[in-house]
């Protein structure tokens, strides 16, 4: 994804797409789409990871999660024919010097994260998919018992020391 | 800024994170975490689980020609949706809302003003401007609304919220807010359903006044 963004490189983006391609048209199938219409949806999707490669920050986001906001937003974009509203990016610091303990820690903690979720129990399991695949609404996943969103998200510390380098930004 | 004490629920980020919560609602989120760290990092923290779902997912073969086809169009010219940057206290997902323009006040009375920035039958999005020590016209909502503080404060019988606190208010809560003295509180308010001002206009007015 590095070489993707840093250096335009079509072998890398291809390699990216070998990966999330199949699998990003899994996702999207399973949340409803038929499978012509999840190609066309991976075809945005992949295009976009391409074109917005510039916004992608190893320091606060594995590849996976990048990739996942990136599919949920163009999936609904395209069904609602209307933009979703986004938060403000964060934009890196010029000239900011890869922090490597810290991309190193985000990948520990997603390594943490899938753990987690294979430990879980299938029933468990298929409710947090639900949520995350976009077909549980806010009111019910906050009132199903037994959705161990907290458990799973605390596998992931995901620190406020991942952004304190970009709170200049925020604070303006 | 001051710190941040009402934040949005996890649910809501993660509804959010999975793009399930309506239009107007994710106008409100999305502004909040453009001013909340921590609600940034809770939703990041959202999103690595989502991408951890894709990772297992069982994989689905594309079709041969696909990724050809992507391939030969990564030259391809293409027009950038446009980024709205925060302008004064006004958070990028506002500016959005808004298309770049300034806010447009129509007087509500009491020195109350709105600007409507979206309405329909699936909720509604608008600013209010409320002077100091006049209190939110009397309101009833048959969902939920969320208000985002973007200038001043306002106080109610569940605390005070200043700059970047969002209230998720539901139906059953009987609440009149209340600007505090000091500069004129300005919010963001979503619902999931239209809304309807009591007391301030007779009933018959209010489609005249879409409120
Ligand atoms: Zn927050």
């Amino acid at each position: 994804m590095i070489a993707v963004r840093d250096n335009r490189d079509r072998t890398a983006f291809a390699a990216l797409f070998d990966h999330f391609a199949p699998r990003l048209k899994g996702f999207i199938i399973r949340s409803g789409a038929s499978a012509p219409q999840a190609e066309e949806i991976v075809q945005d999707v992949m295009l976009t990871i391409w074109r917005k490669a510039a916004m992608f920050d190893p320091h606060r986001a594995q590849v996976s999660a990048w990739i996942y906001q990136i599919a949920r937003n163009r999936q609904i974009d395209i069904a609602r024919k209307e933009n979703r509203p986004v938060p403000e990016e964060l934009r890196e610091e010029p000239g900011a010097e890869p922090d490597a303990s810290q991309i190193l820690g985000l990948e520990q903690e997603a390594g943490q994260l899938r753990q987690a979720l294979a430990k879980l129990k299938p029933e468990q399991r298929e409710i947090i998919e639900q949520a995350y695949l976009g077909e549980l609404t806010h009111q019910e996943i906050s009132t199903r018992t037994g959705l161990p969103l907290g458990t799973i998200k605390s596998r992931i510390r995901l620190g406020l020391d991942r952004l304190r380098h970009e709170l200049k930004d925020l604070k303006q | 800024m001051s710190a941040i004490t009402h934040h949005t629920p996890d649910a809501m980020l993660a509804a959010y994170a999975a793009g399930n919560l309506p239009h107007a609602f994710a106008v409100a989120v999305a502004s909040h975490v453009s001013l909340c760290t921590q609600c940034r990092v809770a939703l990041e923290a959202h999103q690595s689980v989502g991408g951890a779902i894709l990772e297992e997912t069982g994989a689905v073969a594309v079709s041969s020609n696909l990724k050809d086809d992507i391939l030969a169009q990564l030259d391809a010219p293409f027009t950038p949706e446009p980024v709205y940057d925060r302008k004064g206290i006004y958070p990028g997902p506002v500016m959005e809302a808004m298309k770049g323009r300034a806010p447009r006040w129509k007087k509500l009375g009491l020195g109350v003003r709105q600007d409507i920035l979206s309405e329909d039958a699936n909720g509604s999005v608008r600013l209010l401007y409320i002077p100091p020590g006049q209190a939110v016209p009397d309101h009833s909502h048959s969902g939920l609304e969320l208000t985002l503080v973007l200038q001043g404060s306002f106080s109610d019988a569940t605390g005070r919220f200043g700059v970047g606190d969002i209230e998720i208010a539901d139906e059953d809560l009987e609440h009149t807010p209340v600007a505090d003295e000091g500069d004129a509180c300005i919010c963001l308010a979503a619902t999931d359903a239209r809304l309807r001002f009591r007391g301030l206009m007779p009933r018959l007015l209010q489609p005249v006044f879409r409120i």
